[in-house]
């Protein structure tokens, strides 16, 4: 990305990734966005710290993506009582929750006009921000009542149906208000958030050294794309590179996360057309990949099995034959199952056109991850910036343009069947030797990153060390982030029927976004 | 009438009480075995039921009678429909009172009362299945009534009874009319019971229920009246089903006492096979969009014109 224009210099992170920070003067944050969109940009993260300590006032950080990798732009936002920072939102449309989100965790807005909370749920006093340095939670806080206020339809026949956040089936809370005539939906508004659990503030707390556990809890589907994610943060501060062995054996964890969770929501979406003989036969699958994943790893997920530094424990050849024929035998029943989904007409009748999410509006409103290769946008970490081991593995970039249901469902059925082979090709080729390199020394208030394509999307980690191996902020970023609000695009002129399933097919997580 | 024929009555109604849950189960049953799923107990339905008598009713503060009065008059309902439908033997004295026409109205009266109950306590939920549920009965109503109709004109006569006796007398032979008819009534049939491709009695989706929409706000005593009158309902229209094309097995008088012992386990026998077919279209198909319901309905009401039709063009 180029910010010559705006005579901005930038200075290379270290990063997996090729990453640069550029230093964003006061003012000049929205033409900076403006700039690196119309360079092809899309909005990753957007979070702030407390700084003052520092007197460095309130650091706006905003994470970009482009084909040369990430920007980090930094802002620094003086500690006056309301300064403000320019409307990222105008640029990037989903920069607004996170700017809303940022705002009630450290107390600087945008200038934007949507003021709302996000995060906050009237959980502590709203005028107490938790990420300042100087907050004190105090047990004599009573949860209070938010008044949120959803946007209303107005016009004859218009109604509303309010869902969630409790819903009828053992899900995540989400609350999801619909404007209807009829059936069809007119309008929907999301409310999340009700899933916080101060993870960001809980960080703080912790140091280097233990921080992956809770890096691995972030959002448990997605445990081992985020514990990658923190290993790489946190290398890049201390400047460890892991062994080959191990960066095959994250490999091997990441493709396998990717297989369980692609299994596991095959057969809901499956169930959510009508069809329970799919999540049946799905869940068995995804069953026998947990149990694999228990044997191998000591844990279902394999939660912990990534460490910084490399992997926690090594995999003997007896187990990685049994993963290796594992693949071989789900790749044949997937392979009889994806002919029944495909041929099933009812089943086909429900996903076709149905929450449509145009290559236009999927750029449009940065949609990234598996539910943007629907949609036509190819980006794929493991592809577009391959390195070790992806470089030597030939992954496969899965790409599908309808950007309906059947698109989402037909990339995950793909996706699945490279997966699959990936996992083969890992257990073949996993070269030998160490499976994890000392741990270096922090180099306090670098700025640490990591990217990893989890089965959702990339997930982003940014972290900055204390003195002595404490943490001084941590910031985990889900996909989920930039696609929820999408759903609500997706869902307009569809029937009120069809939106479980639409949501479904995204399967976007409540707890990485609500940290 | 006779005592006996009392006693065959009472005999008849209780035993459709008594087997309805079982039938549930077992439809259960065959829908996790065809999934490849280990299954729920068979008498589940039973123990739900039991379990829900007794534990304590919570109603909503702006409850209005009539969602207190709604399980009772569905049960109600039920339980009439169950006395008119010939199960074991096809002397009713109850059937004198009421006909097939009077049969879809005891139908279209627990469905319009669940439905005001579901609106009267103004949650989304409520309103939403009500909705769906009368879009739903305003198709299938005159379908089921159009394939009771072809039944009639072969017996000339609108008592459920007299139409058994008539049909369970012909030769063996399979009658266009009737086949007609038979399609038609078991769509009916799927979609008036909250069946797959209508329905999902499965689902946890609120937003995609129609029967189950209708229920959220009862619990207790309200939710097992509820669920065991849906048992029965699926129960009456099993055995109307049989009744009218499977005929065979029905006892004829009510003295014949063998014959009615007998009727019992051919009845259970039809049932299970009956309760399997219907695991299996709901195993192989997936739900229909919900504005799919008028094409499947409407097909229904075709079949059973075409039926209508053939009796009166080819007299069979």
């Amino acid at each position: 990305m180029d910010f010559s224009p705006l005579g901005l210099p930038s200075a290379t992170l270290p990063s997996v990734v090729p990453a640069v920070r550029v230093i964003v003067p006061s003012g000049q944050l929205v033409a900076a966005c403006r700039l690196a969109q119309e360079q092809g940009a899309r909005l990753v993260a957007l979070w702030a710290s407390d700084d003052r300590d520092r007197g460095m006032g309130t650091m706006l950080r905003v994470a970009l993506a482009d084909a040369d990798g990430l920007t980090v732009l930094e802002l620094a936002i003086p500690a006056f009582e309301d300064a403000r920072y320019g409307d990222v939102a105008s640029v990037f449309p989903a920069a607004a929750r996170m700017q809303r989100a940022a705002f009630d965790l450290t107390g600087v807005a945008a200038e934007s006009e949507d003021q709302r909370p996000w995060t906050w749920m009237a959980a502590w006093p709203i005028d107490r921000f938790p990420l300042r340095r100087d907050f004190a939670a105090s047990p004599a806080w009573e949860p209070g009542q938010e008044d949120y206020a959803f946007v209303k339809v107005e016009g004859d026949g218009v109604h509303e149906i309010a869902v969630g956040p409790v819903h009828a089936g053992i899900i995540e809370p989400g609350h999801f208000r619909f404007q209807v005539v009829g059936e069809k939906v007119l309008r929907l508004e999301e409310r999340l958030s009700y899933a916080h659990k101060g993870i960001e503030k809980r960080f703080e707390a912790m140091t280097l050294a233990d921080g992956h556990r809770l890096a691995g809890r972030v959002s448990g589907d997605s445990t081992v794309a985020y514990a990658w994610a923190w290993a790489q943060a946190v290398e890049s501060i201390t400047g460890v590179e892991p062994p080959p062995r191990a960066l095959w054996l994250r490999a091997l964890a990441l493709e396998r996360e990717r297989i369980a969770n692609h299994l596991g929501d095959l057969g809901h979406i499956g169930n959510d057309g009508g069809l329970a003989f799919g999540l049946a036969q799905f869940s068995r699958l995804r069953e026998e990949v947990l149990r694999t994943n228990l044997a191998g790893y000591g844990h279902r997920l394999m939660m912990d099995a990534i460490v910084p530094g490399g992997v926690a424990a090594d995999l003997d050849p007896r187990q990685l034959r049994a993963m290796a024929e594992e693949s071989k035998r789900i790749a044949r029943e997937v392979a009889t199952l994806r002919g029944i989904y495909d041929e099933h007409d009812g089943l086909q009748d429900r996903f076709r056109a149905c929450g449509r999410v145009s290559n236009e509006l999927a750029v449009r409103l940065g949609v990234t991850g598996l539910a943007a290769r629907a949609s036509g946008v190819a980006g794929d970490l493991r592809c577009d910036f391959a390195s070790p081991p992806w470089n030597s593995l030939e992954v496969r970039r899965v790409v599908h343009e309808d950007g309906d249901v059947a698109a989402r469902v037909a990339v995950r059925f793909d996706e699945l069947a490279d997966s699959l082979r990936l996992v083969r090709t890992i257990t073949e080729q996993m070269p030998d030797g160490d499976i994890r390199a000392l741990a270096g020394e922090p180099v306090p208030h670098r700025l640490g990153l990591g990217y990893v394509e989890g089965w959702r999307g990339p997930v982003f980690c940014a972290l900055e060390a204390g003195p002595g191996g404490s943490i001084r902020r941590c910031h985990p970023h889900d996909p989920s982030w930039v696609n929820w609000p999408v759903i609500e695009h997706a869902t307009i002129g569809n029937i009120v029927p069809d939106f479980p399933l639409i949501n479904k097919s995204f399967n976007l997580s409540y707890s990485g976004h609500d940290l | 009438m006779t005592a006996s024929a009392f006693l065959s009555q009472f005999a008849q109604v209780a035993l459709a009480l008594a087997l309805a849950p079982l039938l549930v189960g077992w439809v259960n049953q065959c829908r996790a075995w065809l999934a490849n799923r280990s299954a729920p107990p068979l008498l589940l339905t039973y123990r739900t039921i039991r379990k829900l008598f007794m534990k304590d009713a919570v109603v909503a503060s702006n409850a209005s009678p009539i969602f207190r009065l709604t399980p009772y008059i569905v049960f109600g309902a039920m339980v009439c429909a169950a006395a008119i439908v010939p199960s074991l033997a096809t002397d009713l004295p109850f059937a004198l009172a009421a006909d097939a026409i009077a049969l879809v109205g005891l139908f279209a009266l627990a469905r319009v009362f669940i439905a005001l109950a579901a609106m009267d306590i103004g949650t989304a939920f409520g309103t939403l299945g009500a909705r769906r549920e009368m879009f739903v009965g305003f198709l299938a109503e005159p379908a089921l009534l159009m394939v009771l109709f072809t039944a009639s004109l072969i017996s000339g006569s609108t008592s459920l009874p007299a139409i058994v006796d008539t049909l369970a007398h012909r030769e063996l032979a399979i009658y266009p009319s009737l086949a007609l008819a038979g399609v038609a009534f078991t769509m009916v049939s799927l979609a008036e019971n909250a069946r797959i491709p209508i329905d999902n009695p499965a689902t946890h989706l609120e937003l995609t229920m129609i029967h189950e929409a209708m229920l959220l706000e009862y619990s207790a005593r309200h939710l097992a009246l509820i669920e065991w009158a849906s048992a029965l309902k699926l129960f009456n229209y099993s055995c109307i089903g049989l009744a009218l094309f499977f005929p065979f097995g029905v006892a004829q008088g009510s003295d014949e006492w063998t014959a009615i012992a007998i009727s019992v386990p051919v009845l259970v026998a039809k049932l299970a096979a009956g309760g399997f077919a219907l695991a299996l279209i709901e195993t192989a198909s997936a739900k229909l969009r919900i504005f799919r319901a008028p094409e499947f309905l409407g097909t229904a009401f075709l079949l059973a014109v075409l039926a209508m039709l053939v009796k009166l063009l080819l007299g069979n």
